[in-house]
């Protein structure tokens, strides 16, 4: 264990660390997607292959054109959706909580990345594999039904969007979460819940009244409808509410994170 | 307590043969008043447990210093704090001329950490680890290769650079905590309980690789309870318990400043409460029928008692050191508070 020289040369490239920073993290984040691909990358896939099977093709056969479209057609802006929430969500706060449990946080906590960067690292993680599984979810879409895009930039936003608003959403709950029961509570008991009730099986504008209301109340009915209008341009609501639905929650979200580490609230003693 | 700070030509002052780096007179840390109160388990509050109560402390640069003091003493906390992974509840510190709270981002590039408690990613390998972390200080993976690899190798450690950390035995992990803690080249490295569960062996090439990285120019602060540690490695040393200093200095003020020597003798033959008597004046005390404990105050030399002993009668087999020297001071110092 002798020292070497060369070892105290000083090096030359001390540049600030955020880019390098998240770069890092973005790294770290994308190699752990890859390495257990079968546990990020194959279940909504197999999953969203079911439902378009069933949902679609079994059932969706039996069920009216909605709004001139086949049933198969609207759902899959929807179930594509549900892939893109549940994966960012599970990304973060799985990678976030066992982080803390392994306590190689500590790595992140005593370098001199800036909070933002090191809260963006993680969001980065969560955004990288659902847009990953869209991708593969449409594909898989393609054996069942052609698509439809009418609007590609609206489809990217939509999906990118929402997949940093339920990476913070997932990183908050990691930043709570003190056993691996609470990291299954939310995506269990609020997520799947919210992701049904949200418009990706039907229109709320065919509910009853009270039940269409009620549906408004819920911010993922805004993201599955405003991604559901860049392919088929039709939505239940005005693409500028859901936009701005999705850019406030963000910010809100963000803030609350911040907030976190700053106080060190879950992280520090 | 005042700091002693003798002017320091470059660490021949020292009377401890380990110490061979560049001592200057600017401050690697200074802390002031340091507190930490922790909120009590049950997440009350009011009631919580006060570990650090008021530390002040400075470390010059090219130092290596020693925070001495048993289980539960407050070290962690004092490392935690410096490193920013405990939020502190009072006072002040500064790294290398650095406000912790103005300038927390640059105050923290200037430190390379190794916690007590393992703090690897199970699953990466010990190459990522490093390089991961120097990209957490903004070095890319292109420049930092080359150190990287001089590390692991230095610390015995290139041979498993593929091997995920969690197959690493523990004193591995421990290198690789410290492999990691270089690999931005940090001013000041902290070490909390550096050696704690590493063999004997081991512990002594650990100790050479920091001699050599001290006289290198790095300043390192450890935390230990093995005083043979701080003795062995520091110049300086603060001793801490519940929380509070209570005694810095040289490790040689520390041990002028030693009461009593104690040794024990072991005899040949049983000693006689006879010859006991007639050694009296002597600061001599039975522990059993063949050892005596030589207890020195200072100034008394051993030939005195040994030229005693002779006189009447009782051989002397063996002269053993009752244990650290440092440890009297240390077990002195706690027993009085
Ligand atoms: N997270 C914590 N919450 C409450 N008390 C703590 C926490 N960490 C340490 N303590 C208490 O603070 C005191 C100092 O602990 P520590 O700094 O770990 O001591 P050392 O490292 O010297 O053994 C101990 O009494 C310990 O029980
Ligand atoms: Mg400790």
């Amino acid at each position: 264990m002798a020292l070497s020289n060369s070892l105290n040369s000083t090096m030359t490239t001390h540049r600030a660390p955020i880019v390098i920073g998240f770069l890092t993290m973005v790294r770290k984040e994308t190699v752990r997607i890859f390495r257990i691909w079968s546990q990020t990358l194959l279940p909504p896939v197999v999953t969203t292959t079911l439902y378009f099977a069933i949902f679609g093709t079994f059932i969706g056969s039996q069920i009216a054109k909605i709004d001139g479209f086949s049933y198969i057609l609207f759902i899959v802006p929807g179930l594509v959706m549900m892939a893109v929430i549940t994966s960012s969500y599970s990304n973060v706060v799985s990678t976030f909580f066992g982080a803390k449990m392994q306590r190689y946080l500590e790595e992140l906590l005593v370098s001199p990345l800036p909070n933002w960067v090191v809260i963006f690292g993680f969001v980065s993680g969560g955004v990288i594999r659902s847009l990953l599984v869209a991708v593969l979810v449409l594909l898989v879409a393609l054996f069942f039904t052609h698509l439809v895009i009418f609007n590609l930039a609206i489809i990217f936003a939509a999906a990118f969007l929402t997949s940093i608003l339920f990476s913070l959403a997932g990183l908050v709950n990691g930043i709570y979460a003190k056993s691996f029961d609470a990291i299954n509570i939310v995506p269990t008991f609020v997520l799947t819940p919210l992701t049904y009730l949200g418009g990706v099986f039907y229109s709320v504008d065919r509910l009853p009244p009270f039940f269409r209301e009620l549906s408004l109340l819920n911010p993922i009915l805004y993201m599955v409808n405003a991604f559901r209008y860049g392919f088929l341009g039709i939505s239940d609501v005005s693409l500028r509410t859901s936009f701005i639905v999705m850019v406030v929650l963000i910010c809100v979200l963000l803030a609350l994170a911040l907030w976190l580490f700053q106080k060190g609230n879950g992280l520090k003693s | 307590m005042q700091d002693t700070h003798e002017p320091k030509n470059k660490g021949k002052t020292s009377s401890n043969m380990a110490h061979s780096g560049t001592v200057s007179a600017e401050p690697a840390l200074k802390i002031e008043g340091l507190r930490k109160v922790y909120a009590s388990r049950d997440g009350k509050e009011g009631k919580g447990h006060e570990a650090l109560k008021g530390v002040s402390l400075t470390v010059h640069a090219g130092e290596f210093f020693a925070l001495l003091g048993p289980n539960g003493a407050g070290k962690s906390t004092l490392i935690g704090i410096l490193s920013g992974l405990v939020v502190k509840t009072g006072g002040t510190a500064e790294v290398c001329g650095v406000d912790m709270d103005a300038h927390p981002e640059k105050a923290k590039s200037f430190i390379g950490l190794v916690p007590q408690e393992f703090n690897l990613n199970w699953f990466e390998t010990s190459l990522q680890i490093v390089v991961n972390q120097a990209g957490y200080y903004g070095i890319s993976t292109k420049d930092v290769l080359p150190r990287a690899e001089q590390l692991l190798k230095d610390l015995g450690l290139w041979e498993k650079r593929n091997d995920q950390s969690r197959t690493l035995s523990g004193g591995m992990k421990r290198r690789l905590m410290i492999a990691r803690a270089l690999i931005h080249e940090p001013k000041v490295l902290l070490l909390d309980e550096p050696t704690a569960g590493v063999d004997v062996e081991l512990r002594r090439e650990m100790w050479e690789f920091l001699r050599e990285l001290n006289a290198s120019g790095t300043t390192i602060i450890l935390t230990t309870h093995y005083l043979e540690e701080a003795e062995q490695l520091c110049r300086e040393v603060a001793i801490i318990n519940h929380g509070e200093i209570i005694k810095k200095g040289t490790v040689k003020s520390l041990l002028t400043n030693i009461n009593f020597v104690t040794l024990l003798l072991d005899t040949t033959a049983p000693v006689s409460t006879a010859e006991m008597t007639l050694l009296r004046d002597y600061p001599l005390t039975k522990v059993d029928d063949t050892t005596l404990e030589l207890k020195l105050a200072p100034g008394q030399t051993v030939n005195d008692s040994i030229r005693k002993l002779s006189a009447v009668g009782v051989q002397i087999a063996n002269i053993r050191n009752t244990g650290s020297r440092l440890e009297e001071v240390f077990i002195n110092l706690i027993e009085k508070k």
